[in-house]
């Protein structure tokens, strides 16, 4: 039977071990921002080459899936003599991972904007620079940090993955919990518990730049 | 490199493939419906179900699918439920996705023109006949490219349900690898075939999806 005391004691470890869930989901969203934001601007380019490889960068990471690119990343570094801990190489995966998807927000967003809005500034007499830094980008970053957040929302529950290549976060920690214990159930359960609570604080963070940013 | 291996292993490999697909066709059909029944709770049941439909659609989103999969495979002998990794595996995939089919077939509905609802009470039709004739058709078709997207998104889960010992091909490679030693090729092939096989989903998806949609226009 589900015994309440196990469930409650589990809480302890796996709060601990949380922490490591949200470093991996920042820094690689982190990282996902940056390389996304460089693959987009590849991807609007007017070079073909740079398009083609923004292309083949975003079709790939996304029809592979994460536990296959955690694990060919993985036991690529050592054969090409990239000696780095497993924390980093989870979290560049995860990274890389996700500037597929972040560059496919900020491009969304920067169609969506209507074209009246760059043709109003080239009107006053904008250059290309200003009107990319202070018409296009202010507004499409602002319209994506929702999509944004979703994201980082999936980054936290795809972190779990990274407990196959070893790494100590929520999920290895509930699996060395359910080991010790011999009561998978309720440690499980709480694991559960732990990540949907950050998921709905993310949510409810969501939301709020949703009114916040709605015009 | 080597990949010589993949002909020795070429048997395992392909029943693996077999299981995969398996598990993603019943999986996705099953969510699916689960998902089309949950949508129809949404929308027809009185407040109270709602409200607990409601809950299991926002933990099961916001949980990864791997700790559902540790909750049902190894949780579950502690109240009885004894599953093969197999079933756990169609279960848990079963589960996973019907929240999301859910929100699909909601929004789907949603885009059914109200008018046409009250056009079918006023010439008499029944709840039931209308949810039939009029809802489910209509709803159905805007749903479809967002059920095609998440159904390729639930190829690429299939490979998860390797860490809960289903013999799927993610499985069956790493096997192969721990056999031979071969990590580097065994996961590289792994990558280039699931990229071939999600975009080739994709392109056939995009065709049915303009196909009917084209037909949609004609008709109206």
């Amino acid at each position: 039977m589900f015994s309440l005391p196990v469930f409650l004691e589990s809480f302890g470890p796996l709060i601990w071990a949380a922490r490591y869930t949200l470093l991996i989901s920042f820094l690689g969203i982190g990282l996902g921002l940056v390389i996304g934001a460089l693959i987009c601007a590849a991807r609007l380019s007017p070079y073909i080459a740079l398009r083609r490889f923004a292309a083949v960068w975003v079709s790939f990471l996304r029809g592979v899936p994460l536990l296959v690119q955690l694990l060919v990343f993985y036991y690529t570094l050592p054969v090409i003599g990239i000696d780095v801990p497993a924390f980093v190489a989870a979290v560049v995966t995860v990274g890389i991972c996700a500037s597929a998807y972040i560059s496919e927000i900020w491009r969304g967003a920067i169609a969506a904007l209507p074209k009246g809005q760059s043709e109003a500034a080239t009107a006053i007499g904008m250059g290309p620079r200003d009107i990319w830094t202070r018409v296009i980008l202010p507004q499409a970053v602002t319209m994506s940090l929702p999509a944004l957040i979703n994201e980082l929302i999936l980054l936290v529950k795809a972190s779990s993955l990274v407990s196959v290549v070893g790494i100590l976060e929520i999920t290895r920690a509930s699996q060395a919990q359910a080991a010790t214990t011999f009561r998978p159930l309720e440690v499980y359960i709480a694991a559960a518990c732990i990540y949907l609570a950050i998921n709905l604080c993310l949510a409810v963070l969501g939301r709020y730049l949703e009114h916040r940013t709605a015009v | 490199m080597d990949f010589s291996i993949f002909q020795q292993y070429g048997p395992a490999l392909l029943k693996g493939f077999a299981n995969t697909i398996l598990c993603w066709a019943l999986g996705t059909v099953l969510g699916m419906a689960l998902g089309l029944v949950i949508a129809l709770i949404q929308r027809y049941a009185p407040r109270p179900v709602r409200w607990i439909v409601q809950a299991y659609i926002e933990i099961i989103r916001g949980t990864p699918f791997l700790v559902q999969l540790f909750v049902l495979y190894y949780g579950g002998p502690l109240i009885g439920l004894r599953l093969d990794a197999l079933p756990a595996g169609l279960l848990g995939l079963t589960i996973y996705g019907s929240p999301y089919f859910a929100e699909i077939f909601r929004s789907g509905f949603r885009a059914v023109p109200h008018g046409q609802i009250e056009a079918a009470r006023a010439i008499g039709m029944t709840e039931m006949t209308i949810v039939r004739r009029i809802l489910l058709p209509l709803g159905l078709v805007s749903a479809l490219p967002a059920l095609i997207n998440f159904s390729i998104i639930l190829t690429k889960e299939t490979v998860i349900l390797s860490i809960i010992t289903v013999p799927e091909l993610m499985y069956q490679v790493n096997r192969m690898s721990t056999e031979t030693f071969r990590y580097l090729e065994a996961n590289l092939v792994l990558a280039l075939f699931f990229w071939v096989l999600v975009e080739t989903i994709s392109r056939v998806g995009r065709r049915l999806e303009t196909r009917i949609t084209k037909h949609l226009i004609e008709r109206t």
